[in-house]
């Protein structure tokens, strides 16, 4: 019952066949019986999810049904802020923290009945791809706890790989959701820039965060998508206009589509299981009556050295807040600069220190127009090459990561090493398109590969049509090994 | 070698939305602290900022009023820097790309007008207040120090001049009348004790004739316009000695010291920071259109220049005109309410920017809360020129009027001031005086007009100066003559 998708889950639960109170305990057993190995959630909420869950069942009995979430038990990212529950951003800084609001992306969730299990595990701010840097410790991969989920959603995506969950939110910065879910088997979407709202969405980069699903199949990111898109008076970026069409065509294959496979994403510092893996879907793909053009985006390998400067720039300033005066942790000092300097030394970890100082360093006068001005140039130039692609074909393919899940540790010590891990899923996010990765296949030691596709802006519909035929195509139906000892 | 001071102004507003700059919170400064506040304001995790139209639609009606070009499409920035009544510790505001740039303000100086050109008007938003306990209110030796953030997110606006002012003076007049401005658009309260209209001066000196521009100083905290004009006197004759003493002038910032009377510098740190501005990236370019502009623009109130050109057209003196459209805004309504039922502009102009004006000014009460209205105005002069009351009278009944006594008929019957104007009452009370002063009508029919004064006095006297002088001058000169 724990691995019910969200359609099965959904129509159990209109059947009569299950309860959303059996659901939720199935969900928080699984946790009960994963965590002390996966260490997924920073917060459980038992209670208030059984009080949701019995609400849900209430509601059925009643005959009011608020939508697809009704009674569904779903996974939080412990960034996005949560009435009632501790958020922690996975920083000492907010060890404690209880927000006094929802995030509109979660009232929309509780507007329709979703059931919220607990807060997941991340790298802390989100700075991170394996879930290694949160101050309350990793969290492990299911397919192999000596290896990293990836990050930094890594707590969402265990959770809905092991059915801790049946769906997972995250936040997607430079490939947050799909690279964890990837390197954890499942499916990870980000959604064009605008189209879900940040509000209540804990910043790391702005111009860059975007909040998506964490799935077992297409069809459930479609709903999940739809379950919190639309526009936000609340959020200044929030897209103003038509939401619906997601879903249109998710089961008419990819004839007649032309499908570019991004040349700067393959070859060296890949995996040949993992290239072995994705040209193998690509052939899946021709076969179907797909067009397969190889499409050549030079600025790729520029969009790292962009982000790495675009994204700690706008942390800089948006963790700027964390100062110890109005909330969190609050170190002692002499003056209020000495506060604030204590607060921010002892509560942010070093990877997310490392981020605002370059980030300060590279906005600071004299390197402005060197490093931040030149950084937005080439986030130009990508923009531009993309929608040259997107002219040819109707949606890009590579690999979601270089490699599948590294072991824990083995790059901690190099982050240059660990952003490039990123290399594939950064570049959607500089240009605000939406993209998707979907499971294709096991790597020779039996880990997940993520086959990721991207399309233009507001190209949902196509993108989920080549996911769900991907899908379809590959019929990827592997557990983690381990699955039935938390059972 | 004679001296130059060139002077810049800025000015912040902030604005009376009805709402903050980028949330929902009311705008209420008597509000108790940290009443009018939620996650955005307080900078909470997660919270987004949501441009006031309201706030927008205002810094462009201020920015045409200014005589400025509207930018079609401009942009916040963030400006970086820790301070703890800085909830985000980043103030969002505008840098390169402001709402509104180039105008000026046609400023009457000693009579004269003179054009002060504006660099640029924009928009930002304020930060908390920092209340510091024990140790004399000051930071550095402080106990504790509270912060109310009813006011972090106020709208905000700057005014930046060009150095286009030439004296303290000028720079006075520019203020005040900047502030004639604001008050006029009914987009700011304008109070300079409250802290809702502020200045900074960038001040230098050059030689007289020289065109290229000194090291400035920027002169902080000056909450009055006399505090403004004191501190460029202190710092134009500071600066002076400094450079004829063979020293430099330090590019820095100073404190004006109201209790002191003098400039000091402030910390060398605060004066040298590094904001590291970037483009918010929470906010999409504000867009005024050529159509939203022209709207703004056809809402434009009558601007202070334009309605003191038509106080002057109306038969008012320049003066009395500049004091009526300088002062309250409800006493020029009052002034225009009482035109409006038939008061002659000229005596209404003169109750209202002489004694009246003196009277607000000396309780330190806006005129609605006294018992003034247009109707008793009318009233008034109507009595004055009807000869019911003298103009001493009548200065008696205005403060009645004022002080809440009544209507000025009841003020006047209470205090007993309405003039004797019965032609037969005054001729009694005349004729009982030269009665008693023989030697003086001899001397009157003689011819000699020496005593006609004295004995004005006595029949005033003798009705207790009820009696209308007018009246008794004509009786008077009547019995002189025969």
């Amino acid at each position: 019952m724990s691995d019910y998708t969200l359609s099965e889950a959904a129509t159990a639960l209109r059947d009569g066949s299950t309860s959303s109170r059996e659901l939720t305990d199935a969900a928080l057993d699984r946790a009960a019986k994963s965590e002390a190995e996966l260490h997924a959630f920073l917060t459980l909420d038992h209670d208030g999810a059984r009080s949701a869950a019995e609400a849900a069942d209430g509601s059925f009995a009643s005959g009011r049904d608020s939508g697809a979430f009704q009674g569904i038990p779903v996974a939080l990212k412990d960034n996005l802020v949560t009435r009632g529950i501790a958020t922690t951003a996975a920083s000492q800084i907010l060890a404690g923290w209880v927000p006094p609001y929802d995030g509109t992306a979660v009232v929309r969730l509780k507007g329709q009945g979703a059931v919220v299990v607990g807060k997941t595990n991340l790298d802390e701010f989100a700075m991170g791809s394996s879930t290694e840097n949160s101050a309350f410790g990793p969290s492990r991969n299911p397919w192999d706890t000596d290896r990293v989920p990836g990050g930094s959603s890594g707590g969402s995506a265990i959770a809905v790989a092991v059915g801790s969950a049946v769906v997972g939110f995250g936040s997607d910065t430079g490939g947050s959701i799909r690279q964890p879910a990837a390197l954890c088997g499942v499916v990870g979407m980000k959604p064009t820039y605008g189209l879900v709202s940040r509000y209540g969405l804990i910043a790391f980069a702005s111009s860059l965060d975007q909040i998506g699903p964490i799935t077992r199949t297409v069809e459930d990111s479609v709903t999940a998508l739809e379950a919190v898109a639309g526009h936000d008076p609340l959020d200044a970026t929030s897209y103003r206009g038509d939401r619906s069409g997601f879903r249109d065509g998710l089961e008419a294959g990819v004839r007649g589509l032309k499908i570019g496979v991004v040349r700067e994403l393959t070859g060296e510092g890949f995996e040949p299981d993992v290239e072995a893996a994705v040209r193998h879907t690509v052939d899946l793909l021709s076969d179907a009556g797909a067009e397969v053009i190889e499409v050549s985006i030079p600025s790729v390998d520029v969009s790292l050295s962009a982000y790495y400067l675009i994204a700690p720039a706008e942390c800089s300033a948006n963790l700027a807040r964390f100062d110890g005066v109005r909330y969190g942790l609050r170190r002692d000092g002499e003056t209020v600069e000495d506060m604030m300097t204590a607060t921010r030394a002892d509560g942010f970890g070093p990877e997310v220190t490392r981020r605002i100082l370059l980030g300060t360093y590279a906005l600071s006068a004299g390197y402005y127009d060197a490093f931040y001005g030149q950084a937005q140039k080439v986030r130009t130039v990508v923009l531009r090459e993309f929608e040259a692609a997107y002219r040819q074909v109707d949606v890009l393919v590579s690999a979601t990561t270089p490699t599948t899940a590294f072991e824990i540790g083995s790059k901690t010590q190099d982050p240059l090493s660990m952003y490039l891990s990123d290399i594939c899923t950064i570049p959607s996010n500089l240009t605000g398109h939406p993209a998707i990765s979907v499971p294709v296949g096991l790597d020779r030691h039996g880990l997940p590969v993520g086959f990721q596709i991207m399309a233009p802006a507001l190209g949902e519909a196509v993108l989920f049509r080549v996911a769900r035929a991907v899908e379809q195509a590959v019929a990827f139906e592997s557990r983690p090994p381990r699955l039935e000892e938390w059972t | 070698m004679n001296w130059e001071p060139v002077i810049g102004i800025e000015v912040h507003v902030e604005l009376l939305t009805d709402s903050k700059m980028f949330c929902g919170c009311r705008v209420d400064f008597g509000a108790a602290p940290n009443t009018n506040v939620c996650p955005v304001c307080l900078a909470l995790p997660g919270a987004l900022p949501v441009p006031n139209e309201q706030a927008i639609e205002w810094i462009v009606q201020i920015g045409l009023a200014l005589n400025c070009t509207i930018t079609r499409e401009s942009i916040f920035h963030r400006k970086n820097y820790f301070y703890a009544d800085l909830p985000k510790n980043y103030q969002i505001s505008q840098y390169d790309i402001p709402v509104c740039s180039g105008g000026h303000l046609d400023v009457e100086v000693d009579g004269e007008t003179v054009r002060v050109a504006i660099n640029r008007v924009h928009q930002e938003e304020d930060t908390g207040k920092s209340i510091h306990m024990g140790g004399g209110g000051r930071i550095h030796s402080a106990e504790a120090t509270l912060l109310d953030f009813n006011r972090a997110g106020v709208p905000l606006v700057e005014i930046v001049s060009e150095p286009d002012i030439f004296s303290p003076a000028h720079a006075r007049s520019y203020a005040q009348q900047l502030r004639d401005v604001v008050l006029s658009l009914g987009v700011s309260d304008a109070r300079l004790e409250e802290g809702s209209m502020r200045f900074d001066a960038n001040v230098s000196i050059r030689p007289e004739g020289d065109t290229e521009l000194g090291a400035k100083v920027e002169v902080k905290n000056m909450n009055s316009f006399r505090s403004l004009e004191r501190a460029l006197d202190f710092e134009i004759i500071r600066q002076t000695e400094a450079v004829e003493a063979g020293q430099r002038i330090e590019q820095e910032t100073r404190h004006w010291d109201e209790e002191a009377g003098r400039t000091r510098a402030m910390r060398s740190k605060e004066g040298s920071s590094d904001y590291r501005y970037f483009p918010e990236p929470d906010l999409l370019p504000i867009v005024v259109s050529d159509e939203w502009r022209e709207q703004i623009r056809a809402k434009l109130p009558e601007l202070p220049h334009q309605r003191r050109a038509r106080y002057i057209e109306l038969g008012l003196e320049a003066h009395a005109a500049s004091v009526l459209v300088a002062g309250e805004a409800d006493v020029a309504v009052l002034f225009e309410e009482a035109v409006g039922m038939g008061a002659d502009p000229k005596q209404a102009a003169n109750w209202l920017s002489g004694e009246t004006t003196a009277y607000l000014r000396r309780k330190e009460t806006p005129v609605d809360q006294t018992g003034l209205t247009a109707a008793y105005l009318v009233e008034i002069t109507g009595m004055l020129a009807d000869g019911k009351l003298s103009a001493t009278a009548a200065k008696e009944v205005l403060t009645g009027v004022l002080d809440r006594e009544g209507s000025p008929g009841e003020v006047a019957v209470a205090r007993d001031l309405i003039q004797i104007s019965d032609t037969s009452a005054i001729e009694t009370a005349v004729d009982a005086v030269l009665a008693s002063n023989p030697e003086a009508l001899e001397t009157l029919r003689a011819g000699d007009m020496k005593p006609f004064g004295y004995l004005v006095g006595q029949v005033m006297r003798a009705t207790s100066g009820k009696a209308d002088p007018k009246v008794v001058n004509e009786i008077l000169r009547d019995r002189a003559s025969r």
